[in-house]
C-alpha cells in the first residue's frame, strides 16, 4: 500500500474465544508521524498495539514493522526488533525491585555488550533521563515516585536504546490535568529531539490535540475514520462527535 | 463430562510444564548467562532459608533419637541408636524434610515474585525490551535452587547428626568421639551418594514449579496468591514422587 510506511497492519483479525476485538482493521504510520489511535475503553486498543509487538499472537492479516514481518520473526530477530520499536505500558510496568538507574540499564543488558555497558551506561541512562527531566532521580526506587515520574522514568527507560518508533497505551490516563499536559508536552519534544514516529493511544481529547498530527478511531473492530484532529472535529457523524462532548 | 474435563486440564497442564521444561534447558545452554542474577538468587535460597532449615534439622535429630530410644531399650539395642539416626536422617528424613521447607519458602517465594511481575506487566516490559525474561528470571532460579538444595540437605544431615548427639546424650553420657564413629561406620556410599542425587532433583522440581506457576500467572492479585499456593502443593506432591522414585532405583541397584 505504502512504501514508505514503518508500521503497516493489514487485514487484521484478533479474538479471544468469542470475543472478536479487531476485525478488519488496517492501519500504517509514516515516519515521524505522531499517530493517535482513539477508541473507547475496550475496544481493542491495547491489543492492537500489543499485536503490532507480538506480545498477542494474531489471528488473522499481515502486520510489517519496520519492514519486516512481525509473524514471521524467528525470537532473536524479533529481540532485535523489539528493540527498536519502544512500549510504554499504561501501568508503567516498572521493575518495581530495582532503582531507576536498574530499570533503565535493564534493556542495555541484553542489546550492548559489556564493555559497551561499562563505557557508556552511566552516560547513557543520565542522558535519558535528562530527557523526561529526572536526573535526580536516579538511585531512588519505582515506589518513591509520583505517578507523573513513573510514566517518565517509563518513558526514559525506552528512550535509552534510542527506538524508531514508540507505541503509547493511554500515556495520561489517571494523571491530572497538568501533569498530563506535561507528559503530552513531553511527547512531542521527545518525537522533536529523536525524530521518532509515534501511536498514542488515548481517549484524551486534549492529549491527542497536542500530539497528534493524525487520528484513527478504532469502532467495532475497523479503522472507522483517518484524518487530522481538526477535521474530525468538524465532522457531522454521530459516532465521531461523542469523543469530543 | 465434568470429569473429562478435569482430566483434560491435568492433560494440559502436564504438556504445558513440559514444553516449559524443555524450554528451560534450551535458554540455559543460549550464550549470555546472567551470573550476577544468579548469585543473587543462590544468596537469597541457600543464606535465607538456612536458619529455618537447621533449626529443623536440629529438631528432627533430637525428636527422632529420643522416640527411637525406648524401642531399642525394649531389645536391648540402644547401641545402635547413633547408627539407626545417622541411617534415618541421611538416606530419608533429612533430604525430604528440607525439600518440603524448601518448597513452603522458597516455591511460594519464586511464585509469588513472579506472579506480581506478570500481573503488573513486567514480564511482558522485560519482553517487550528484547530482553528474554526466560533467561533472566527463569532460568536463574531454577539454577539457583537445583544447586542450592543438595547444600542445604547436606547442612541439614550435620545439624541433625549434632541433634542426634544432643538426643543421645540427654540419657546417658555417650563421647562425642564415640557418637560420630558409630555414625560414620553405619553410613556408607549407597546411602550418602543416591540421597545427595535426589536432593537435585527436589530443587529442581522447587524451581521449575515455581517458576512455571508464577511465570503463568492469570491477571488479578488473586493470581498471583493461586500461583503462590499452587508452587508449594504441586511442588510438595512432586518431592514425594521423585523420593519414590529414587527408592525404587536405588533398590533395584542394590545399594541398600
Ligand atoms: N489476554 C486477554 N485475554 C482475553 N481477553 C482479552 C485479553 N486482552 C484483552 N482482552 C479483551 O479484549 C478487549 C479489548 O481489550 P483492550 O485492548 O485492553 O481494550 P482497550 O481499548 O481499553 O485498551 C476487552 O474486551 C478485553 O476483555
Ligand atoms: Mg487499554
Amino acid at each position: 500500500m505504502n512504501d514508505e510506511a514503518i508500521i503497516d497492519v493489514r487485514h487484521l483479525y484478533k479474538s479471544f474465544g468469542d470475543n472478536h476485538v479487531l476485525r478488519d482493521f488496517s492501519m500504517t504510520l509514516a515516519p515521524a508521524e505522531n499517530l493517535a489511535v482513539l477508541g473507547k475503553s475496550g475496544s481493542g486498543k491495547s491489543v492492537l498495539i500489543k499485536c503490532i509487538v507480538r506480545l498477542l499472537p494474531l489471528d488473522q492479516g499481515s502486520i510489517e514493522v519496520l519492514h519486516e514481518d512481525v509473524g514471521a520473526l524467528d525470537l532473536d530477530q524479533l529481540d532485535e526488533l523489539r528493540a527498536r520499536v519502544g512500549f510504554l505500558f499504561q501501568s508503567n510496568a516498572l521493575y518495581d525491585s530495582m532503582t531507576v538507574r536498574e530499570n533503565l540499564e535493564f534493556s542495555l543488558r541484553r542489546h550492548w555488550n559489556a564493555a559497551q555497558r561499562k563505557r557508556g551506561a552511566d552516560a547513557a541512562v543520565l542522558e535519558a533521563l535528562t530527557d523526561v527531566g529526572l536526573a535526580h532521580t536516579v538511585d531512588m526506587t519505582p515506589a518513591e515516585l509520583s505517578g507523573g515520574m513513573r510514566k517518565r522514568i517509563a518513558l526514559a527507560r525506552t528512550l535509552i536504546l534510542r527506538p524508531s518508533i514508540i507505541l503509547y497505551d493511554e500515556p495520561t490516563t489517571g494523571l491530572d490535568p497538568i501533569t498530563s499536559r506535561e507528559i503530552s508536552q513531553l511527547i512531542v519534544s521527545v518525537q522533536q529531539k529523536y525524530k521518532t514516529a509515534s501511536i498514542i493511544i488515548s481517549h484524551d481529547m486534549h492529549c491527542i490535540d497536542i500530539t497528534a498530527n493524525r487520528v484513527i478511531m478504532l469502532i467495532d473492530g475497523k479503522s472507522y475514520a483517518n484524518d487530522t484532529y481538526a477535521n474530525l472535529r468538524k465532522s457531522a457523524d454521530a459516532r465521531i462527535q461523542e469523543f469530543f462532548d | 463430562m465434568a470429569q473429562q474435563k478435569i482430566y483434560i486440564r491435568f492433560l494440559d497442564e502436564v504438556g504445558a510444564t513440559t514444553r516449559f521444561v524443555l524450554r528451560f534447558f534450551h535458554e540455559l545452554i543460549k550464550p549470555r548467562q546472567e551470573y550476577n542474577e544468579f548469585f543473587r538468587q543462590c544468596y537469597w535460597i541457600g543464606y535465607k532459608s538456612l536458619p529455618l532449615v537447621g533449626i529443623t534439622a536440629l529438631i528432627m535429630g533430637l525428636v527422632l533419637t529420643i522416640q527411637s530410644r525406648p524401642t531399642l531399650v525394649e531389645f536391648g539395642a540402644q547401641a545402635l541408636l547413633p547408627a539407626m539416626v545417622s541411617v534415618s536422617l541421611v538416606r530419608e528424613i533429612s533430604p525430604v524434610i528440607t525439600a518440603l521447607i524448601c518448597a513452603g519458602k522458597i516455591g511460594s517465594g519464586i511464585g509469588a515474585e513472579l506472579g506480581s511481575m506478570r500481573v503488573t506487566e513486567q514480564i511482558d516490559a522485560m519482553d517487550v525490551s528484547g530482553t528474554n525474561p526466560f533467561k533472566y528470571l527463569i532460568v536463574t532460579r531454577v539454577m539457583a535452587t537445583t544447586l542450592m538444595l543438595p547444600v542445604l540437605s547436606n547442612l541439614s544431615n550435620a545439624i541433625g547428626l549434632y541433634g542426634g548427639y544432643l538426643g543421645v546424650s540427654i540419657r546417658g553420657h555417650v563421647s562425642w568421639h564415640l557418637y560420630w564413629t558409630q555414625v560414620f561406620n553405619a553410613l556408607s556410599f549407597g546411602d550418602v551418594i543416591p540421597s545427595l542425587i535426589k536432593t537435585f532433583f527436589f530443587g529442581f522440581a522447587i524451581g521449575i514449579i515455581g517458576c512455571y506457576k508464577g511465570y503463568h500467572s492469570s491477571k488479578g492479585t488473586e493470581g498471583v496468591g493461586r500461583s503462590a499456593n499452587s508452587a508449594v502443593v504441586v511442588a510438595s506432591l512432586l518431592i514425594f514422587i521423585i523420593d519414590l522414585i529414587a527408592v525404587q532405583i536405588t533398590d533395584l541397584l542394590g545399594l541398600t
